[in-house]
């Protein structure tokens, strides 16, 4: 844009100077009168046409061009380091040593407030737990029963095919008893929260001592840079040594974090170690057909490709060669 | 081209043999190539499957 307005201006410039050559140029120039002007008005014109497209463009940046944010930054949250977390290489599991000590810090520490409404005991036979202990946990929860005779609604111990018990009854009884704030479910939680596991692990550790100066924090609420809007209800549950991990791992904030956070993206995909060994077997399958279909198509084509067309011109018909 | 015959012979001069050998090659494949590519799985996996940590939690056996 710039380079093109200059290349116009030095060409009325040159039209103005070299007046002998101005009958010439009026043919070309667009602009005509120009070349009868004085320089000096010459120069004024230009330069203040220039300033006029650089003010209106700069102008229109200021107004249209910067990228327009819904929130301020404060309200989008901070955003989350990106950790490497070794179950989400291609080629990794989940560590279900991780996910047993996750599930513990679950059942010991969120399941105060946040249900995990969308996993039975069953999805934990086989990956977390044993038969034998999963069936243990299950009957420690009673269940309603399908109506009797009378139709009585009675109670059950748990069975493998029941879901774990939510903390409280409804959504209302969870936000009467949390100040108003509803402690969201867990199942999804991995998926539903933009950074996933990155996000989660940044939340749980994120919180500070006490919030940085002239940090607006509501009644109620606790300051954390990575959660949107910085005011959260849950107040930091993870210190140093709550849980003993059966396994002797020492129990740090960063490590009861990051377990738990694997967990949960356990709980959000369970189908993750079955899902990534499949697409081994597919993806290696499909590269070795994938090979073998451009050698076909090389072989096939290969005559083709090779051939040379000549054009041998008639001898002595120089004149009409296209007769 | 003569080393190509009992090939021929064994495998396509009638449909049903050449059938057999499709069906029963995919059969084959199939079962070398998943247990070999879950040998590999679990090889690149080591310690991390349940597989792997289940002797420390399951009581009898």
């Amino acid at each position: 844009m710039l380079a093109r307005s200059g290349l116009r201006s030095t060409r009325i410039l040159n039209g103005a100077r070299n007046g002998a050559t101005a009958f010439t140029k009026r043919s070309i120039s667009s602009n005509s009168r120009a070349s009868t002007e004085s320089p000096m008005k010459l120069n004024v014109t230009v330069a203040a046409s220039t300033a006029l497209a650089i003010g209106s463009v700069a102008w229109y940046y200021h107004l249209y061009g910067s990228t327009a944010h819904a929130m301020t930054p404060a309200e989008e949250g901070l955003h989350p380091t990106a950790y490497p977390w070794v179950h989400q290489q291609w080629l990794k599991t989940f560590d279900h040593q991780t996910l047993r000590r996750g599930f513990q810090v679950y059942r010991e520490v969120c399941a105060a407030c946040h249900s995990l409404s969308r996993v039975p005991y069953r999805t934990l036979v086989g990956t977390i737990l044993t038969v034998d202990e999963a069936k243990e946990l299950a009957e420690e929860n009673e269940y309603d029963t399908e109506p009797n005779d009378e139709g009585e609604i009675e109670k059950r111990p748990g069975k493998l095919s029941d879901y774990i018990p939510a903390p409280y009854k409804n959504d209302e009884a969870a936000r009467a008893a949390n100040n108003g704030a509803l402690p969201p479910d867990l199942s999804l939680i991995v998926k539903g929260r933009h950074g996933g596991c990155d996000y989660i692990f940044s939340l749980l550790t994120g919180y500070p001592e006490e919030p940085p100066a002239g940090a607006q924090v509501g009644a109620g609420l606790n300051f954390n840079p990575y959660f949107p809007g910085t005011g959260i209800a849950m107040a930091r549950v993870l210190y140093d040594g709550l849980v003993e991990y059966e396994d002797e791992t020492p129990a740090s904030a960063s490590q009861m974090a990051k377990d738990v956070t694997e967990f949960l993206n356990w709980a959000a995909e369970p189908e993750m170690d079955d899902r990534k060994r499949m697409g081994v077997k597919v993806l290696t399958v499909t590269a070795v057909l994938f090979a073998l279909s451009v050698w076909v198509k090389r072989y096939k084509w290969a005559t083709l490709k090779s051939r040379k067309i000549v054009y041998d011109p008639p001898k002595g018909a120089s004149n009409n060669v296209r007769s | 081209m003569a080393a190509a015959r009992p090939f021929y012979n064994a495998l396509f001069r009638r449909n049903w043999q050449m059938l057999g050998a499709v069906f029963g090659g995919a059969f084959a494949f199939e079962m070398v190539y998943d247990t070999s590519m879950n040998k590999l799985w679990d090889n690149l996996n080591r310690g991390r499957q349940w597989k792997d940590i289940r002797s420390k939690y399951v009581e009898e056996e």
